[in-house]
């Protein structure tokens, strides 16, 4: 994409170079504008903020609990301090304890209907959506991956029962098979994990197949099965490092959607059972005092907000450094 | 034309008693319908009522003609009772489906308008602020949850503002203002995918040869833009309008439970939060029917548009 006829401004027909070749910041740190550094550093917050969240109370990040309500702190707004009783109390004990007398804990952005702190049940949420998007999006990237490579590789029959096969799982709709899930096998965790990994599977199998279909006709394949090697070890030895490209790119523009089915599925009540935080469920619990506490809803949603976002760019980050031919995506 | 036609057609068929083999055996695995009706033992039942009941519903038959006698009613148009509130699933299906339809169709003309146009302008006037601000709405649009559009957009234009109304509907020309935020927050998604679709079609084409060629015989910049290259920009942004009819589906469950709108996606919502599993299950099929649906038309308009396939 070094030249590119632009048509329609004034300029029509100029031709217009990469607009900066030289790296204005030097070799050293050329990296700044070659990497999506914003995006890999929300990430790398994120992960900080989810690895903070278990430490202990008071003297801890936050100083609050993710699940204990307190019922003192009802829908106090961003900034606010914890209320005079709890303050007194938790000095009161420190200095009958001879401990250090802790600071007055301060809800940076608010506390929810039951007095727990927005931020702190934030990071708990990041917690447990990074785990949840972490095997889910595994489980879906090696399944996905199988089983495209399976169509693309023995073709005829097997290539069209799996794929029609593929056609009848997405004219189900998702979110209601979702919804008769959690109702059939209840919530949980476990159950949340499953049903992602449903939803990130199938982009896998049609770009992956496609790879296959025109790696399989290589020489070197032939080259492969005429030497006498069994179609897993082709697969495995030949097929599969040449598709991993494609795999990755898929798999870091897929989480992004993850999330947002996740947190879809936690405002619909199918999520993980409360009193644990998602971000999503965050949202849903906000929706009847917004006019109440705005915060509530508002920073669990910004927070899924910029993750996506961030995932979307490093997305597309890896895609246009390894595999440019997966533009459409 | 036709045997591609013909092909789709029984495509769809299969499809379908794909999704009521799901569906069946997601009823099944349940475990015994009858419970949903009685507790085991319960109510006073004695064991031939519970018996009764079975052979009522059928359960005394294996389960492939179990199978078999439910989509009997169902293809005659019987999908059982409600649990609760005791009327045929079919009539509350019939009596929600059209404020779906309503709000799917406004979103999805909504989204046709702002997404189309934004991602030709963004492509044409390339690195110009329309560009920048078609891209921006792009990032938002794909990057912010539904629902939270939904929940903030009560709060500033029916909470702090007091402009439009934020749940039920109302009666004649009213009706228009409450669709305005539903619809708009329904659209905003598909507008954005749309838009990135429509940008990265145009631009491809914008680069290729005959528009060079177009250009240099000396037709007009609009003639190109709008006969030369959006027509053939059009095929991708229309394969995506079935796969965005589709994410109503999704949509307007979310949608239809932040405004509580009477629709069939708030009718799935409550009815899984109450356990009515018959109207659960009716609301799937027609979701899936729909999706049927709307994946043949698409591909009749995809074969009118190009004529690639239409020979082929």
């Amino acid at each position: 994409m070094a030249t590119r006829v632009s048509i329609g401004d004034d300029t029509s027909f100029a031709v217009v170079g990469r607009a900066k070749q030289k790296n204005w910041i030097g070799r050293k740190w050329a990296f700044i504008t070659e990497w999506p550094i914003l995006p890999i550093s929300m990430i790398s917050l994120l992960i900080v903020m989810a690895l903070l969240a278990d430490t202990p109370l008071y003297g801890g990040v936050t100083g609050f609990d993710p699940v204990r309500p307190v019922l003192g702190d009802r829908l106090y707004g961003p900034g606010s301090f914890q209320n005079e009783r709890d303050t007194t109390r938790a000095i009161e004990k420190a200095e009958k304890n001879g401990t250090a007398i802790p600071d007055r804990p301060r809800h940076w952005l608010g506390a929810d209907q039951f007095g727990r702190d927005v931020l702190t049940r934030l990071m708990k949420g990041a917690q447990i959506s990074l785990l949840i998007l972490l095997i889910a999006t595994s489980v879906g990237m090696i399944f996905g991956t199988t089983y495209g490579l399976a169509a693309g590789y023995f073709g005829g029959y097997a290539d069209e029962i799996l794929m029609r096969a593929l056609d009848v799982y997405f004219s189900i709709p998702y979110i209601l098979l979702a919804l008769v899930a959690v109702i059939v096998f209840g919530q949980s965790v476990v159950i949340m994990m499953g049903l992602l990994a449903l939803l990130a599977w199938p982009p896998f199998v049609r770009n992956v197949r496609a790879e296959v279909l025109s790696l399989k006709e290589r020489d070197y394949v032939s080259a492969a099965r005429a030497t006498g090697a069994s179609d897993i070890w082709i697969m495995w030895k030949h097929i599969v490092p040449n598709v991993i490209n494609t795999v990755i790119v898929i798999a870091t523009l897929r989480v992004g959607q993850l999330i947002l089915a996740e947190a879809i599925l936690s405002f619909l009540g199918a999520g993980v059972p409360p009193p644990t935080p998602t971000w999503g469920a965050m949202v849903a619990e906000g929706r009847d005092y917004v006019e109440a506490g705005w915060w509530i809803s508002f920073f669990p949603g910004i927070m899924i907000f910029l993750l996506v976002m961030s995932l979307n760019f490093i997305g597309d980050w890896f895609r246009d450094k390894f595999d440019p031919r997966l533009r459409n995506l | 034309m036709y045997k591609f036609l013909l092909r789709r057609l029984v495509f769809s068929i299969f499809t379908l008693i794909g999704a009521t083999v799901i569906v069946f055996t997601l009823s099944r695995v349940m475990g015994d319908p009858r419970l949903l009706y009685a507790q085991e033992g319960g109510y006073g039942m004695t064991q031939e009522q519970y018996d009764h009941m079975g052979e009522t519903l059928g359960l005394n038959h294996p389960l492939l003609v179990q199978y078999f006698l439910w989509v009997g009613d169902v293809v005659q148009g019987d999908l059982g009772q409600s649990l609760l509130a005791r009327n045929d699933v079919t009539d509350l299906i019939l009596q929600k489906a059209p404020n779906t339809l309503r709000l799917g169709l406004v979103s999805w003309t909504l989204a046709t308008i702002i997404g189309i146009p934004l991602g030709v302008m963004s492509a044409v006037k390339r690195g110009s602020l329309w560009d920048y601000i078609g891209r921006t709405f792009a990032l938002f649009g794909q990057a912010l949850p539904v629902f939270w559009i939904g929940i903030m957009a009560i709060l500033f234009f029916s909470v702090k503002l007091d402009w439009l109304p934020a749940g039920q509907r109302g009666e004649g020309f009213g009706q228009i203002k409450h669709f305005i935020l539903p619809s708009m927050t329904l659209a905003l998604a598909a507008a954005a995918s749309y838009l990135r679709l429509t940008r990265s079609a145009m631009l491809e084409i914008l680069d290729s040869e005959y528009i060079k060629l177009a250009r240099a015989k000396g037709v007009g910049t609009q003639m190109v833009i709008w006969k030369h290259a959006f027509k053939n920009a059009l095929i991708p942004p229309l394969t995506l309008s079935a796969l965005l009819l589709v994410g109503f589906i999704t949509g307007t469950v979310v949608v239809e439970t932040v405004f509580t709108w009477p629709g069939l996606g708030r009718l799935a919502v409550t009815s899984t939060t109450q356990n009515d599993f018959p109207v659960m299950t009716g609301v799937v099929l027609m979701f899936a029917l729909m999706y049927v649906v709307i994946n043949l038309l698409t591909d009749l308009t995809y074969a009118l548009v190009d004529p690639r396939i239409r020979i082929g």
